[in-house]
């Protein structure tokens, strides 16, 4: 089980939280003006990395907060972890 | 080259002699400089496609190149359940193709797969179960897949080691049965596969990771870069399961995936105790018993996407709290091993078996928690694809297009695992 670390209530186990997928997707600021392909990309498509991936995780059972990770998927070791709406940080080694 | 026939006269004949002439099974293949084309994965589904490329459309200057060993990913970590009851017609023609030819797949590759037909048994629990399990009963009906609805007391007479008491947390009120699913060897599949395929000149290339995929002047493919050298080709077929994402990003193709482990374990071994296969997607058990003795038990997926073919205890955890409720005999079974797989989910979980945006490059991935059962068809089509330029009648709905022009086959609810 994964010790994650809430940048708002400190590491707690994986169980109290949901996964939210790949972090920094933005949605189209003018939904309209978008194509079809766009908004394929946009819902289905997903890097997928296998490396260090930029994530979202959701405090479901805690504060309910969403933040972001990044994690080493080949390792499952997280390298960091920041609050909603900040930038990644540089990679740590 | 000719391979010995398998058969009983020759098992007692070699029997007799000390067993001291049976052939290698396949060669160890060198790669060449060139092929006319190049399957990526050695598993199941890329040696049963480089197998039907040989035997039905007569390309057999291919190769299957394997980063690891023949079987090593998920087709040597799945629970081997087979069964074609899917919602969906397109669904339902796929897995029933691949169901018609499990039926003879031994008697093809002159291997013996060990294809069981014990009957496949999902349990309903809720009124929902119910309903959704009926309305899955009727609509395969209607496409000539065969499953029945059983009370509860017959789900028992089934599988006697069933508790159908209420006096657990989710009562079984009944189960949809399809008597022709059950299970095969995983392991001969790979090796089934890999030995026909070998006897009709395909190399079976081990230890070969394909590092970049090279694409000529027009975009299409010249050939790739691997561990073990360059190889040249048009066309190549991905079937690459967890690592697709990563294989197809060479061409610069993205797809709709997701990597997640997921899990199985075996028991210790017993004597014959469970005649059948018994599933629950809604409290997530999985459970049969292989030949062997084990107790084969499936567990569900991780929450984070993962490469590392490993997953969290506490998965396996909650798969066994429901077989200790469905199977109270089991309470005092020791487990013996358990591993993960990564497995390659769509987000409507049915897989992608089409060409791509690249000319010669073909992808056949998405197959998520459950693509041990499509082998035979899976690779049946993709050989088809690979070969014409063009989709199989059957695998025609299952492209990546799909996500795009809103064709979703959308499977979440039939397939194995409870998403």
């Amino acid at each position: 089980m994964l010790v994650i670390d809430c940048p708002f209530c400190g590491k707690r186990p994986e169980i109290e939280f949901t996964y939210g997928g790949q972090a920094h997707l933005t949605r189209a600021a003018q939904p309209a003006q978008v194509d079809d392909q766009a908004w394929t990309d946009f819902l289905y498509m997903r890097t997928n990395t296998k490396g260090v991936y930029a994530e979202r995780w959701r405090h479901s059972h805690g504060c309910g907060r969403f933040f972001n990770a990044v994690r080493d998927t080949t390792t499952d070791h997280f390298l960091a972890f920041y609050k909603a709406g900040e930038t990644q940080p540089e990679r740590t080694p | 080259m000719k391979r010995q026939s398998f058969s009983a006269m020759a098992l007692i004949r070699r029997g007799l002699s000390g067993h001291v002439d049976w052939q290698q099974q396949w060669r160890k293949a060198e790669p060449k400089p060139a092929y006319d084309a190049v399957i990526v994965g050695g598993g199941g589904h890329g040696l049963g496609a480089a197998y039907y490329l040989a035997a039905e459309h007569g390309l057999t200057n291919i190769a299957v190149l394997e980063k690891g060993w023949v079987g090593g990913g998920n087709t040597g970590r799945n629970t081997t359940i087979i069964r074609s009851n899917y919602l969906f017609n397109e669904s339902a023609a796929l897995y029933n193709h691949s169901l018609n030819m499990w039926e003879s797949l031994s008697q093809v590759l002159n291997y013996n797969v060990m294809f069981s037909p014990r009957g496949v048994m999902m349990l309903a629990h809720t009124v929902h179960d119910i309903q959704v399990a009926k309305r899955h009963i009727h609509a395969n009906r209607c496409n000539g897949v065969d499953n029945e609805w059983l009370e509860p007391e017959e789900a028992k007479e089934f599988c006697p080691l069933l508790n159908i008491s209420d006096n657990i947390r989710y009562p079984v009120l009944g189960a949809a049965l399809q008597r022709r699913g059950g299970t095969a060897r995983h392991d001969a599949v790979a090796w089934g596969y890999a030995r026909a395929a070998d006897e009709l000149g395909v190399d079976i290339i081990e230890n070969c990771e394909v590092t970049a995929i090279d694409r000529d002047s027009s975009g299409a493919v010249s050939g790739l870069k691997t561990t073990r050298g360059d190889i040249r080709t048009s066309k190549i077929g991905v079937s690459a399961a967890g690592n697709t994402s990563v294989v197809m990003a060479m061409a610069g193709v993205r797809v709709p995936l997701e990597s997640y482990p997921l899990q199985a374990l075996v028991s210790e071994p017993v004597k014959p105790i469970f005649p059948c296969v018994v599933m629950s997607n809604t409290i997530h058990a999985y459970i049969s018993q292989s030949d062997k003795g084990e107790l084969v038990i499936g567990a569900g997926t991780d929450a984070y996407t993962s490469y590392t073919q490993r997953g969290a205890l506490h998965i396996n955890n909650h798969t066994l709290d429901a077989i200790c409720e469905l199977f109270p005999n089991f309470r005092r079974m020791r487990m013996l091993r358990n591993w993960g797989g990564i497995v390659d989910v769509t987000p409507d979980r049915s897989p992608i078996i089409a060409k791509t945006p690249v000319k010669g490059l073909y992808v056949n991935c998405g197959w998520g928690t459950g693509g041990f059962k499509a082998t035979p068809g899976s690779a049946h089509v993709f050989a088809w694809t690979i070969a014409h330029d063009e989709p199989h009648r059957i695998n025609a709905p299952f492209t990546i297009e799909r996500f795009r022009d809103g064709y979703l086959i959308d499977e979440a609810a039939a397939a194995a695992v409870a998403h």
